[in-house]
């Protein structure tokens, strides 16, 4: 603390502590969670002197900050790069960095194609690829769990459903890792990943067109939205890269998450076998536990006094939805996987006007691989180190390998 | 304080008092009443929180937007004229003594 904070603090106005954490460093995503709680501990409001950023660590300002956006925006980016300072890296996206107005029409069209409605017909195949995923690992017996479930499950159902054609697909994965890494500070995973980022950008751009997205997917049902007003033909295609930017990696890592954790904790494991019902909590519960999207940011829009302490405007604030999703003032046991846990107000897929527009996609598939698992697993143990996966977003495994035994 | 009374599935009943100006989703949450799952939160996103309001208050409610008429075509269980999702039902004082019925499931 320097001496500016202590003479205000003698002067009775509430004093905002300066940490040193760098939440975009590798030690950091390491082992986040004694940073973590000391940004919890340290005040309401933290500020992070590594980037010049607000943190918000706790649950009710995460989730205050998440519900205010009118005084929190979007459309100056939800990364640190301020919008309003300097050329966004892509054409910003019409739903994830806008404000209503304009964020209110396109998000009802994202509502309309992926609504609960449209999952009761997506679940019957969704489950059937599940069942038919673990079955061929069960077969093989031991594998590594990353790339041969948590990415081969989502790559066996979502691009089918979103109307991909089955060319260049290779690109989906990387192009979402460049996404969430471009929401970080200009580090060497920011920098590297936008180096590299010309073919996937490429393969991207032209998948959103019309022609390139078959009949009866996500895409087309975007574009067919232009076609009835809502929104116009120049908006639709960058509407469709929304999809191919956050519904894929996401459901990965969530994917991941989960089966890391039955890894882990082998009691919450026979839980859930002994009642396969638990599966889509279970998924719900690692994607608290976990928090696979860790951070996301926000500009003030004018002076906002969030937690006795008064934010300027234009000023990036850091949410921190991981620590915000083991805060103890919120969560009992914050630290304990428990897949029979009430975990309704996560803020694993956000709050609020942005939250997470796919996530009946993600549960869906969640439910899908677990109850296949519960249902015809015997045991899941990890049989080699897992290896973490590097993001300034997204929080994951690498490389999990483990054995599966048959029930 | 609103009383409101939910009847699950098997006929059992519970009455719990709720704060005004929260959801009946919340209330349910808050008093620990199982079989509202509210996945999203009460972001009118999901449809998990799907119940069935007895006919003597349908009336009392405020009417169904757009999006939870859309949402509650998705719903688990089968969508019926009473059926709203608790998390758009905010509790007041002209709801009291509101039963709620939930359905046997949300998923």
């Amino acid at each position: 603390m320097n001496p500016t904070d202590l003479s205000a603090s003698a002067a009775g106005a509430p004093v905002i502590p300066h940490l040193a954490i760098d939440p975009f460093a590798i030690s950091f995503f390491d082992d986040p969670y004694p940073a973590h709680q000391e940004m919890r501990e340290a005040a309401p409001v933290v500020y992070l002197d590594k980037w010049n950023v607000y943190g918000v660590a706790r649950y009710a300002e995460a989730y205050a900050v998440l519900n205010d956006p009118q005084t929190f925006c979007s459309s100056r980016g939800v990364g640190l790069s301020d919008f309003a300072k300097e050329k966004p890296w892509r054409p910003p996206s019409l739903i994830l960095e806008a404000d209503p107005p304009a964020h209110t029409r396109t998000r009802a069209v994202l509502s309309k194609v992926l609504s609960p409605a449209v999952m009761k017909r997506l679940r019957d195949g969704f489950m059937a690829a599940a069942e038919a995923k673990v079955d061929e690992l069960m077969a093989r017996g031991s594998f590594d769990a990353i790339p041969e479930f948590a990415e081969a499950y989502p790559l066996s159902v979502f691009p089918d459903a979103l109307g991909l054609k089955p060319e260049g697909r290779e690109h989906l994965i990387p192009y979402a890792s460049l996404v969430f890494n471009a929401f970080g500070p200009p580090n060497e995973l920011r920098q590297q990943a936008i180096e590299r980022s010309a073919p996937h950008q490429a393969y991207v751009t032209a998948q959103c067109q019309r022609d390139n997205l078959n009949p009866g997917g996500f895409g087309a049902c975007i574009h067919a939205f232009s076609d009835s007003g809502e929104i116009t033909p120049a908006e639709a295609p960058l509407l469709v890269r929304s999809l191919l930017s956050a519904g894929l990696d996401t459901t990965v890592y969530g994917i991941g998450a989960a089966v890391y954790c039955l890894a882990r904790f082998p009691d919450q494991w026979e839980r859930l076998r002994a009642d396969p019902s638990l599966a889509r909590n279970a998924f719900e519960e690692a994607v608290r536990f976990e928090s696979p999207v860790q951070t996301f940011f926000r500009t003030t829009t004018r002076d906002v006094e969030l937690g006795g302490i008064t934010i300027p405007e234009g000023e990036k604030v850091l949410m921190f939805l991981g620590a915000a999703n083991r805060d103890p003032r919120r969560w009992e046991q914050p630290d304990t996987y428990d897949i029979t846990r009430k975990v309704s107000g996560h803020v694993g897929f956000g709050s609020g006007i942005h939250m997470c527009v796919g996530q009946l996609v993600a549960r869906l598939e969640g439910e899908a691989v677990l109850t296949a698992l519960a249902c015809k697993v015997g045991s899941v143990t990890m049989s080699g180190a897992p290896k973490r996966r590097y993001n300034n977003t997204l929080r994951g495994l690498e490389s999990l390998p483990v054995t599966f035994t048959p029930a | 304080m609103t009383t409101i009374t939910f009847i699950h599935p098997d006929n059992r009943s519970e009455s719990v008092d709720a704060g005004d100006g929260a959801s009946v989703m919340l209330a349910a949450l808050t008093h620990g009443v199982d079989g509202i799952v509210a996945e999203c939160g009460g972001n009118a996103v999901c449809a998990t929180c799907h119940v069935y309001v007895d006919e003597a208050w349908t009336g009392k409610l405020p009417p169904v937007s757009d999006d939870e008429d859309a949402l509650l075509d998705g719903t688990a269980a089968e969508r019926r004229p009473n059926s709203r999702l608790s998390c758009q039902i905010p509790v007041q004082p002209v709801l009291a003594g509101l039963v709620i019925r939930i359905p046997d499931r949300q998923s």
